[in-house]
């Protein structure tokens, strides 16, 4: 531990900004990382994170900071420069080409050659040396890479990276994807290469692995670094915790109803046992009229799959969905519709919205059979219903006409929210709603759903933002690798609590509090 | 539910050309340059009204079964599929509706005939592909050499000819009603129904949307599965009335009628502004790419020049309309860039 702390840092970063249109993604991040240690970044999502990684790789241009790199400023035009330099990024999805072999995939782009012909002999050698290196030297060198597990191909993708001469190894999640005993495999990966003076940047929600693999940790919150270089093994959780909590953006939530909405009666959904398999097991909620129940939960964690089947766009294992006191059949979104549930989904312009259509049509897209007379659509009526969900949502720009290509994020998600309010909905199911929205843009769509919900629409809603879920919620449901693992009133829990309970190694389990 | 109640009411929107509509306007040019270029070089015929009016009616009914299988393809090609059995499938009804034994039902049996296997035809092309989750390239391609085959099967090779006494069908080809060919009326009664189909009814609403967003359409609770076979069965009933047409015009059923109209049909929607990607073609353009295409043979044939040349200028034509139809996309995207 005291050699890697006292090597050499090769990497420093200061006051790193980076903007985008409507959000300040970085905002002025520190971060040193010394030669043969294990660096791990923490951050709840939004905290910045994968933006920082995106900078640092030379995919995106800092707007401001520095970037030292072995003792020399750098600016990183593209991601071949910052490869070139020695910096290798292993992302969640692997670039991987599955259709070439394992050796072709290792030297994509710099392949040996000599008269602009690839010497294969030379090629599968030097892969193989490489994956020996990296302790798999039983990966066969021509085998296809779509037919090796997600761990091989892991290895595969660092396989590169090494052939590259990385110094610098960044890697987004890498466990996500493995089982258990393959991650124990991985760590001893990292470490025999950090033994070799090769620096990793290491990230993961899971506190345990960073106990594990980890040296240092630098926390992020809301673009900036709240802690640097804390001692990865014996910084206590409770302080990791804390320093990624407590928000300094502003989240305008709406004042919480004086009177909590009424639990008693039939519930309008009702949710036994619901598993899909791989996904989530034996999952039981209700949601009653005029209530928003929140559900907190990682990516990964089954949390989008669960909206999904209870929609019926997944087809369940095991276990029942009802809608007042009447069972839905699994798998059929249209039966769901009929019954009044309605879905924004998690991506809103790949599941949710004709991009070239004019805003009209989008808000109609479910309900335009409604406005047809004996077949033969009306686009008047269609135009001022969806002008009655512009004026109600406050749209902006409110045209009804023009592409919703053309609309930012948070009025693409109002006008994805607006489709249901025409149709009878009864209960509104909200994954993600303010995925890739601006601030200003968050506060409307509060307002929006606390009003929908005060109208009597029942409402469940999935965010990895617990301030969000807590903010917003009448109750609270956790969630944890496809498993609900706690359900409370939103006004008895903290953004601690709940953080602590979302990432695996919580606090109720390590340290016996709560 | 009730969430929403009144509101006043919106101004009619701003009436304007829009994107597909200038683009048509842009065929209709190419059209008139067609003349020009046919005045030119032939003076003589394209500066004879009488000549000229002949001539342009025979390019009408000359287009009219390919006109006829273009609609049903727009549609397929809206909905985000594509049909490579459409040629097939007319040799197969042309067939199946001239052998002796339907003959002996008149040209209404004929006609009947003809509509029914079209349609079951397309029908097992939009169940292979809606239920048996066959990409469209591959069902249909696979209907493109079995329905020909079939047809070889069903005709044995030979050249069906219709019965005189079947005077309807005989008599198609050269009737007309005021003076407008009855092969070029049938174009035209199916391209207006194509169009009210496609832009005034729920049916043509579903099938933007499932070729704009496949995804976002499911959610939204449109039957996918049920609209895919439906649009694949319209291809096929168009398929059916242009092999009517085609018999008419040959006084035959033949297994090797037919043969190419899916590049033409194809080529004609694509030049006619339908997206290979769906979500986006008009009934219009689709009838515009055909006319085009014959008028452009019509010209070299009066010019007496060679059949290679017409296919290196259609070649040409189609790779032009991509391109101008690619670069108003990548406006478009620009215009929209700024959005999250």
């Amino acid at each position: 531990m005291t050699t890697t702390h006292e090597s050499a840092v090769v990497l420093r970063l200061t006051g790193m900004v980076k903007e985008f249109p409507g959000v300040r993604a970085l905002d002025g991040v520190d971060l040193e990382v010394r030669a043969g240690e294990v660096h791990c970044l923490l951050g709840q999502n939004g905290a910045g994170k994968s933006t920082l990684i995106k900078v640092l790789s030379g995919a995106h241009r800092p707007d401001a900071g520095r970037v030292e790199w072995r003792g020399v400023e750098v600016a990183f035009a593209n991601p071949q420069a910052a490869m070139k330099a020695g910096i290798a990024t292993i992302y969640q999805e692997l670039d991987l080409v599955e259709g070439l072999s394992v050796a072709d995939n290792v030297f994509l782009g710099s392949e040996p050659r000599r008269l602009g012909f690839v010497q294969r002999g030379q090629m599968r050698d030097a892969a193989r040396a490489v994956l020996a290196r990296l302790g798999h030297g039983e990966i066969p060198v021509a085998r296809e890479v779509a037919k090796l597990p997600s761990a091989a191909k892991q290895i595969v993708s660092m396989a590169r990276a090494l052939s590259r001469d990385a110094r610098l190894l960044i890697m987004d999640e890498p466990s996500a994807v493995l089982a258990h005993d393959e991650v124990a495999n991985l760590f001893r990966v990292i470490r025999d290469l950090t033994a070799q003076g090769i620096a990793v940047i290491y990230i993961s929600h899971r506190l345990e692995e960073i106990r594990d693999i980890g040296d240092r940790v630098t926390v992020l919150k809301d673009g900036r670094t709240s802690a640097v270089n804390l001692d990865a093994k014996s910084t206590p959780t409770r302080d990791l915790v804390a320093r990624m909590t407590g928000r300094t953006i502003e989240y305008v939530f709406p004042p919480r109803r004086a009177s909590p909405p009424s639990r008693a009666g039939q519930p309008l959904l009702e949710v036994r046992d619901l598993s899909l398999d791989g996904e989530f097991a034996n999952v039981s909620l209700s949601v009653h009229s005029g209530e928003i129940v929140g559900i907190a939960g990682l990516v990964g964690s089954g949390r989008s799959e669960l909206l999904e089947t209870i929609y019926g766009a997944r087809r369940a294992s095991r276990g029942t969905v009802a809608v007042q006191g009447r069972p839905l059949r699994p798998g059929d979104v249209r039966a769901a519709v009929r019954v009044g549930l309605g879905m924004a989904p998690e991506e809103r312009k790949s599941q949710a919205l004709v991009l070239d259509d004019p805003v009209y049509r989008n808000v109609t897209l479910a309900t335009f059979g409604r406005y047809a007379k004996a077949g033969f659509t009306s686009a008047t009526g269609e135009r001022s219903a969806a002008g009655r969900v512009a004026d109600e949502l406050e749209l902006r720009p409110r045209g009804v006409d023009r592409p919703v290509r053309t609309l930012s994020g948070g009025n693409q998600q109002k006008v994805v929210v607006g489709r249901w309010l025409l149709g009878g909905t009864r209960l509104l199911l909200l994954d993600e709603p303010t995925r890739g929205v601006d601030v200003g843009a968050r506060a409307e769509l509060y307002q929006v759903i606390h009003r929908l919900a005060a109208d009597g629409l029942g409402i469940l809603l999935v965010s990895s933002e617990v301030p969000e879920v807590l903010g917003l919620a009448d109750r609270v449901l956790v969630m944890r690798e496809g498993r609900l693992i706690h359900e409370a009133e939103a006004s008895t829990l903290d953004e601690h609590t709940v953080l602590d309970m979302v990432m695996a190694g919580s606090l109720l389990e390590t340290e016996g509090a709560g | 539910m009730t969430v929403l109640e009144k509101a006043p009411p919106l101004a009619a929107p701003r009436q304007q050309w829009s994107e597909p509509a200038k683009r048509n306007l842009g065929l209709v040019g190419v059209l008139v340059a067609i003349l020009i270029v046919g005045a030119i070089t032939r003076p003589d015929l394209f500066l004879d009204l009488n000549w000229l009016w002949h001539n342009e009616l025979l390019i009408l009914t000359q287009s009219s079964a390919i006109a006829v299988i273009a609609v049903g393809m727009t549609f397929v090609m809206i909905g985000g599929g594509i049909d490579l059995s459409v040629g097939a499938l007319v040799a197969l009804t042309s067939v199946r509706c001239t052998t002796v034994a339907t003959q002996q039902f008149g040209s209404g049996g004929m006609i009947f005939t003809a509509l029914v296997v079209g349609l079951i035809a397309g029908s097992i092309n939009g169940v292979l592909i809606a239920y048996g989750r066959l990409v469209p390239f591959i069902a249909t391609l696979a209907m493109l050499v079995a329905a020909r085959g079939l047809a070889q099967m069903i005709s044995g090779k030979l050249t069906q000819r219709v019965d005189v006494g079947n005077v309807l069908i005989n008599q198609l080809s050269f009737r007309s009603v005021l003076g407008i060919p009855a092969l070029v009326l049938i174009m035209l009664v199916v391209g207006a129904l194509g169009w009210i189909l496609l832009n005034r009814t729920t049916f043509g609403r579903r099938t933007f949307a499932i070729g704009g967003n496949p995804e976002a359409s499911r959610l939204a609770g449109i039957n996918i599965r049920r609209h895919t076979v439906l649009l694949y069965a319209l291809s096929g009933l168009c398929c059916g009335i242009g092999a009517i047409i085609v018999v008419s015009l040959s006084s035959a059923g033949a297994a090797d009628h037919g043969d190419l109209y899916e590049l033409d049909a194809i080529a004609a929607a694509i030049i006619g502004g339908t997206a290979l990607s769906g979500g986006r073609g008009t009934i219009v353009g689709s009838l515009l790419g055909v006319v085009i295409f014959k008028g452009i043979t019509n010209l070299f044939i009066v010019n007496n020049l060679e059949q290679e040349y017409q296919l290196i200028v259609k070649g040409a034509i189609i790779v032009a309309a991509v391109l101008v139809q690619q670069f108003r996309v990548t406006a478009l995207w620009r215009r929209g860039g700024a959005s999250g």
